[in-house]
């Protein structure tokens, strides 16, 4: 299992940046997920890793080994691709071997390590047909196995799934993620799902406009996003952000609401805004409705989602909407004035100009 | 019945009776190509397997006489003409598998895109859009030992050269290379198309699979090239069989009968001395039922690859 790091790499194609210069280090045996939007960079940062696409730029180490100028075939890195792009003029058991033949594995040895593959993901059925008569998922499972089967110091996996619907996609999420864990090999995921990104990554690097956004764990960049843009992006809906005003340990909202600001953040806040102009943030769940709130609003829509009900309140006008998190049992008429509460844990601060978060003290 | 169905129906019936069906038209836009299909191919096709069990000469003024499989039995049981078919076969086999390589080798070489491929594409496929009899004559003056340019540029001037289409040992060869010079392109041409077919991510894959050149070449291209390379090849095989003007160009099927493939032959037969056209006829048919078989072998190799794939 191997460690890649990437130090200032950057991709241009003409005078377009697809990745801007980017440092990222993935330890041995870590699931690392990329994580944007469409157009990104993704699928580039991926793609200069396995070698199909050369750098602009920086540098790329495998264990320590400058890779940078390598070919795909010197790197020993399997790539998954995102359509699969098995040989379709061969039978599933001729595509799982080909790599094991392509670098003269012995015979006995290459049938050995073809039928644990096959087992594994239990495609001995299939090992007659072409690609062509599989369905996606079958497809799917032979790629996998393609890539399983050469042992390789990292895997890379460009959208594996994106290809396949939505049922299928969680079946499948499931057996990456079990695959990780018994081979525990070095995985770069890319996805732009970020449920996905969520269930399957060690550490999310959330990526856009071809640089690197935040790199963390999935609470971390969920809970204590590292600007707005990671904000918006993660969760469904994103998370809640209000524009207001800081002075004295007050935020003044929309609707003449005063936030009073918990005791550990006054001192950030103080220090790091020059006009008092802040943005508020808080996930739906970190609200709650209760009649003696410190924050007024008004319902102004609510939908069911199953195993939760989401509130839509405005604060003040109807431009300045919060989604709150409440028991599916609970519900609202429109335009009902409620109250509700920030959890002073929950609540995070980001600088309008800036658009980055504001740390506490140390950790943040 | 009420009134306005009765009505409805009349209306149904005059519409009937003035509107011409699509069946009538049908027949009516197809019947002129079958008349002229009947006159020029099945008449023809039909006529001649009948002559072909007689004895006949269209310049003798005698009708056809019918003597059963006579023509058919003197053919296969003369030593001249399997002499002829294997040299037709010799041919076929030398011309079409240069022509296989060569047009292979050059389809990989254009493919790759660099600055005026596409004019030199255009270039080298000149030589199979000219008239096969040009193509001989014009050959014939290449190869002359006299005046010709090739014993000059082979650094041997008259009058050391040899005499290329006059040395029986050669002559076949002098053949084969114009069939190759003409056809290859024919080979690139379907090569190409296949090869350009191929999607670039099978390579990228190759490529992370650790695959040699060498095995993207065997293992990749060829198998996904293999179906036009089969039409190509198959087409060729049929030409060769029927090849006549370009020999009759070069050579008229000497020195002696060095260079007497089947079609040239069976021109011989029918059109010159005598007239033999009860055994032309026969002979064209044994010609016919071979390259049909040939024809049925490789297609059901191509579809054997086609159901693979
Ligand atoms: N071969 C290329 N030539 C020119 N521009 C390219 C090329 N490949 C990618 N780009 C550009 O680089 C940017 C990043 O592309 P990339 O494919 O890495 O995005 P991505 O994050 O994978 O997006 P998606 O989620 O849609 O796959 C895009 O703006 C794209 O248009
Ligand atoms: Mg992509």
């Amino acid at each position: 299992m191997a460690t890649i790091e990437l130090r200032q790499v950057e991709k241009k194609f003409g005078q377009l940046h697809a990745v801007k210069p980017m440092d990222l280090t993935i330890h041995s045996g870590e699931f690392v997920v990329l994580l944007g939007p469409s157009g990104c960079g993704k699928t580039t940062t991926l793609r200069m890793i396995s070698g199909l696409e050369a750098v602009t730029g920086g540098h790329i180490y495998l264990d320590g080994r400058d890779v940078t100028w390598l070919h795909p075939s010197e790197r020993d890195i399997a790539f998954v691709f995102q359509f699969f792009a098995l040989y379709p003029h061969m039978t599933v058991l001729d595509n799982i071997r080909f790599p094991l033949q392509a670098q003269r594995v012995p015979r006995d040895e290459a049938e050995k390590r073809v039928s644990e593959i096959v087992k594994m993901l239990q495609i001995e059925h299939l090992l007659h047909l072409r690609p062509g008569s599989l369905s996606g998922g079958d497809r799917q499972r032979v790629a996998l196995a393609r890539a399983l089967v050469r042992r390789p110091a990292a895997f890379l996996m460009d959208e594996p799934l994106g290809a396949l619907d939505a049922d299928l996609r969680e079946s499948m999420r499931a057996e990456i993620k079990r695959l990780h864990i018994a081979n525990n090999a070095t995985t770069v995921y890319v996805t732009h799902d970020q449920l996905e990104a969520m269930a399957l990554g060690d550490r999310i690097v959330v990526m856009s406009a071809a640089e690197i956004q935040q790199v963390g764990n999935p609470a971390e960049v969920y809970y204590k996003p590292a600007n707005l843009f990671v904000a918006r992006f993660i969760g469904s809906p994103g998370m809640n952000l209000i524009s207001g005003r800081y002075a004295d340990g007050v935020v003044y909202l929309p609707g003449d609401n005063r936030y009073t600001v918990p005791e550990s953040w006054r001192a950030p806040l103080a220090q790091a805004l020059k006009d008092g102009e802040v943005i508020i943030g808080f996930r739906p769940e970190s609200a709650r409705i209760t009649e003696d709130g410190a924050l007024a609003a008004r319902v102004y829509a609510s939908d069911m989602h199953g195993a939760f009900n989401m509130i839509h309140l405005a604060l003040g006008e109807e431009s300045n909407i919060v989604n709150v998190r409440v028991d599916r049992w609970i519900t609202y008429a429109l335009d009902t004035p409620v109250r509700f509460d920030i959890d002073p844990e929950g609540v995070r601060f980001f600088d309008p100009r800036s658009e980055k978060a504001l740390r506490r003290g140390g950790a943040q | 019945m009420t009134a306005t169905t009765l009505q409805a129906e009349k209306v149904a019936q005059r519409h009937h009776v003035r509107r011409i069906s699509d069946k009538t038209i049908q027949t009516a836009f197809i019947l002129p190509t079958m008349v002229l299909l009947i006159l020029w191919n099945i008449f023809p096709l039909f006529y001649s397997l009948y002559l072909s069990f007689t004895e006949y000469s269209v310049i003798a003024g005698a009708p056809p006489k019918w003597i059963g499989f006579e023509n058919y039995r003197n053919i296969l049981s003369s030593p001249l003409i399997w002499k002829y078919f294997a040299l037709t076969g010799r041919f076929a086999l030398l011309s079409v598998g240069l022509q296989t390589i060569i047009g292979f080798a050059m389809a990989m070489i254009v493919r790759a895109k660099f600055r005026g491929s596409g004019f030199i594409t255009t270039l080298i496929l000149i030589p199979m859009m000219l008239s096969p009899v040009v193509v001989g004559k014009f050959w014939a003056m290449i190869y002359n030992p006299t005046f010709g340019p090739l014993n000059y540029l082979l650094g041997m001037p008259p009058p050391r050269g040899p005499d290329w289409l006059a040395n029986p040992q050669f002559a076949l060869w002098a053949v084969v290379l114009v069939d190759v010079w003409m056809w290859s392109p024919f080979v690139m041409l379907l090569c190409l198309s296949g090869l350009k077919a191929i999607p670039e991510y099978l390579y990228e894959a190759a490529a992370i699979d650790r695959a040699s050149a060498w095995f993207q070449f065997w293992r990749i291209t060829l198998p996904q090239v293999a179906p036009l390379l089969m039409i190509a090849i198959l087409f060729r095989t049929i030409e060769a069989f029927k090849q006549f003007d370009v020999v009759m160009g070069l050579t008229g099927g000497g020195p002696g009968d060095a260079t007497e493939l089947v079609a040239v032959n069976l021109y011989r037969i029918a059109f010159l001395g005598r007239f033999d056209t009860g055994i032309a006829s026969a002979f064209a048919y044994i010609v016919l039922i071979i390259i049909i078989s040939i024809s049925n072998l490789y297609i059901r190799y191509l579809n054997q690859l086609r159901g693979e794939a």
